[in-house]
């Protein structure tokens, strides 16, 4: 089976070296993270984490087991791409001149993004949707020369509706 | 009721059922250790090293079943435990590992004798914990005890600095542990079950897969009901060995690299495949995707990470293997499989099991049967890894239940000899026989002086080829008999060497002085060790290379066999 980008949700013990845990297993079981992003749940002591992983279904399988085995990981729920909302943010610093700012102004515009920085020589812009947005947009600016760029990795959940749907059982792997 | 930190490992530790503790103090441990003889009930056992004392830990907790608890200092102390835990993750062994840490403000600053033990240690644990108030530490061994034994089990290690040990904490022991999302599989699927029952019902040529978790969940009587009740011919994996006796007409014995001819080449015919509490171990499946052509697979399996983790199971069984199979028992129809029994038998008779040559050498399989005859097969084995295990796995009839102890997954040198320190301990009225290779008998040989010290009265049977046997064997195999570094040339006299610590020694060079050495061993009040000067050039086989197939099976050459 080729390989391709899962997305995977996590709740975790808000506790010292957890996030070492969770990616020394990726490392030692040679699963290959595409992203990861971390933060601060609705739980007080709880983290949830998203991960993206790319691999074949038997790897992707085997990497929701591997985390459930951590004593740290509560909950491990995979997220189909149906029923999937996600976002990543990106801040993109790009050069900016009194000849290509208002260009630049109007394809941030369209991409409903935003300037939250201006220099006399640069831009920085944030943007905030699912990959392709972003990618598109980085795609865009790059014509202007980013020097800059850091983006969070994937956020998820699963829409309203679809989690009604699934409350019946946990999709176990086994 | 306030007490120190040390006191409170003490007391949590006397909780939990401690009675004996193998380690060795140094200066983050001391604090604890200056507790200890207050409570006489845990006794100390001062190893030589370490290592020592992880397999030693290690040994004990397989012999009894109990969790096995050493203690160690921090850096170098906790280092030297490393191939223990390890030896004891890859082979699911329930153990608690306490080291001593530079005190809680020089964490991090590269103080003496600081390592970040946690850190070495979380890939080879099944947890790990740095704890950093007094007050933590009842909660944390309870915690820990708690996932050393249950479900899968595995090593557990508490590291506390050294100034925690002598912080005062209100001390109340937990009832219970605040783990609510720690998975532990009970019962299977009955719908999965009664699936597993149809795939039963319709093999033809069946085949039980006998692993660790039949010793480690108990579930000896239901593994011989499903056997007998379906007519299902046993093989047992490396771990596996002694949780179905060997002289039972379905027992098949050991599959896969070194395992029996008949048992690898009826796992090539079979129909159906019952893992039970086991993890198809390269060692077994060889070329994963020639392994068992034609078998559909039932995997019972406690710990959901091993399910389709090598081989795709038809029907995963998740849960406690004593559990599953009282769920699976009595829903089994009575069968019988007179056809595959006999095709079997025919195997056998086609592939024997020993066929060594008569050179007049002394052959180290002849020495495992007559360890085997001598003691009835009622001792405890204890092994190393190498040829010395193999000829021990192959040779020796199992007949006890949990009689066999060896480094399996981690296949570590120089287990054998504080392994079977352990085990000792744990089952003082067991005859505990090490049978060791000359070169992991060295690596760990100081315990020797332990077992003096202690009255720890195991038997070694040194298998000595001057080689590292196994490498040798590869090397002549597959490195056109380069033998790089194998050969011991100045071995010490083994025999003078047990003089040197006080025990029983003796040498054997011919065949017919086995019998009688290892009586004298055996009728020896303590620790005795027999020094068997085995053929230099002798290969374990059968032999199917590693990732190779059924059809790369190697057998002795035939010429010159008795």
């Amino acid at each position: 089976m080729a390989g391709h980008e899962s997305t995977i949700v996590a709740m975790v013990r808000d506790r010292p070296g957890v996030l070492n845990r969770i990616s020394s297993m990726f490392r030692r079981r040679n699963f290959n993270i595409v992203s990861l992003a971390v933060g601060q749940s609705e739980q007080p002591g709880m983290s949830r984490m998203a991960f993206v992983v790319n691999g074949d279904d038997a790897t992707v399988d085997q990497v929701i087991k591997q985390l459930r085995k951590l004593i740290d990981v509560a909950t491990v729920s995979p997220i189909s791409e149906e029923t999937m909302i996600s976002r990543e943010l990106a801040l993109i610093r790009v050069n900016a001149n009194a000849s290509n700012r208002a260009e630049i102004t109007q394809i941030v515009e369209i991409y409903r993004a935003h300037i939250v920085d201006v220099a006399p020589d640069s831009l920085i812009v944030e943007v905030t949707g699912d990959e392709d947005k972003v990618q598109s947009l980085k795609n865009l600016l790059s014509t202007f020369g980013i020097t800059e760029m850091i983006r969070t990795g994937r956020v998820a959940m699963v829409r309203g509706m679809a989690q009604v749907a699934s409350q019946n059982g946990r999709t176990d792997i086994t | 009721m306030m007490l120190t930190g040390g006191q409170i490992v003490c007391e949590s530790l006397i909780k939990e059922g401690v009675d004996v503790i193998f380690g060795i103090p140094g200066g983050a441990i001391l604090p604890l250790y200056q507790d200890l003889p207050d409570y006489p009930q845990l006794h100390h056992i001062l190893m030589r090293h370490e290592q020592g004392a992880a397999h030693a830990a290690d040994g004990y907790a397989r012999a009894t079943g109990k969790v096995g608890v050493a203690f160690a200092t921090s850096g170098p102390g906790a280092t030297n435990l490393i191939t223990g835990i390890a030896t004891a993750h890859m082979d699911s062994v329930p153990t608690v590992f306490i080291t001593g840490q530079v005190a809680r403000a020089a964490i991090g600053k590269d103080a003496f004798q600081e390592t970040d033990v946690t850190g070495i240690t979380l890939p080879i644990t099944k947890h790990n914990y740095l704890v950093m108030n007094a007050s933590e530490i009842a909660e944390t061994i309870k915690e820990a005890f708690y996932l050393a034994s249950t479900g899968r089990p595995g090593p557990v290690l508490v590291d506390i600095p050294k100034d925690v040990f002598v912080e005062k904490a209100e001390f109340e022991y937990p009832e219970t542990v605040n783990l609510p999302n720690y998975d532990m599989p009970q019962e299977a699927d009955p719908e999965q079950v009664q699936e597993a029952v149809q795939l039963i019902k319709e093999a033809q040529k069946p085949l039980i897969l006998a692993g660790h978790g039949v010793i480690i969940s108990r579930a000896y009587d239901e593994l011989m009901e499903l056997a007998e009740k379906a007519q299902i011919p046993v093989i047992t994996t490396l771990l596996g060995i002694s949780s179905f006796p060997e002289t039972h007409p379905l027992s098949v014995g050991m599959p896969g690299m070194h395992g029996m001819a008949y048992a690898s080449l009826a796992i090539n015919e079979a129909d159906l495949l019952l893992g039970l509490g086991m993890r198809f171990d390269d060692r077994i499946t060889g070329k994963l995707s020639a392994f068992a052509p034609n078998a559909k697979v039932i995997h019972v399996e406690v710990d959901p990470s091993e399910v389709h983790k090598n081989v795709r199971a038809t029907v995963p069984l998740i849960g406690d293997l004593k559990k599953v199979l009282q769920q699976l028992v009595p829903a089994v129809e009575p069968k019988s499989h007179e056809e595959w029994v006999q095709r079997i038998e025919e195997l056998r008779v086609e592939h024997p099991p020993m066929r060594p040559k008569v050179t007049g050498e002394l052959r180290p399989q002849y020495v495992i049967q007559a360890l085997s005859q001598a003691t009835n097969g009622n001792a405890v084995i204890v092994t190393g890894v190498g040829q010395h295990q193999m000829w021990a796995a192959q040779h020796y009839t199992f007949t006890k239940q949990n009689s066999w102890i060896t480094s399996g997954g981690l296949g570590a040198m120089g287990f054998e000899v504080p392994a079977a320190l352990g085990a000792q301990v744990g089952r003082p009225d067991a005859v505990v026989w090490s049978v060791a290779g000359d070169g992991g008998f060295q690596m760990t040989m100081s315990e020797l002086a332990t077992m003096v010290e202690n009255n720890i009265p195991v038997k070694f049977a040194i298998f000595n080829n001057r080689y590292l046997g196994m490498v040798r064997q590869w090397q002549d195999i597959f490195y056109e008999k380069s033998y790089v570094a194998t050969h011991y040339t100045g071995n010490p006299d083994f025999v003078k060497l047990a003089d040197a610590f006080g025990i029983f020694g003796t040498r054997v060079t011919k065949e017919e002085e086995a019998l009688p050495a290892i009586k004298a061993a055996m009728e020896y009040p303590g620790p005795a060790l027999i020094d068997f000067v085995v053929a230099q050039e002798e290969n374990v086989y059968p032999m199917i290379p590693a990732g190779g197939t059924i059809d790369q099976l190697m057998e002795e050459p035939i010429e010159g066999h008795a």
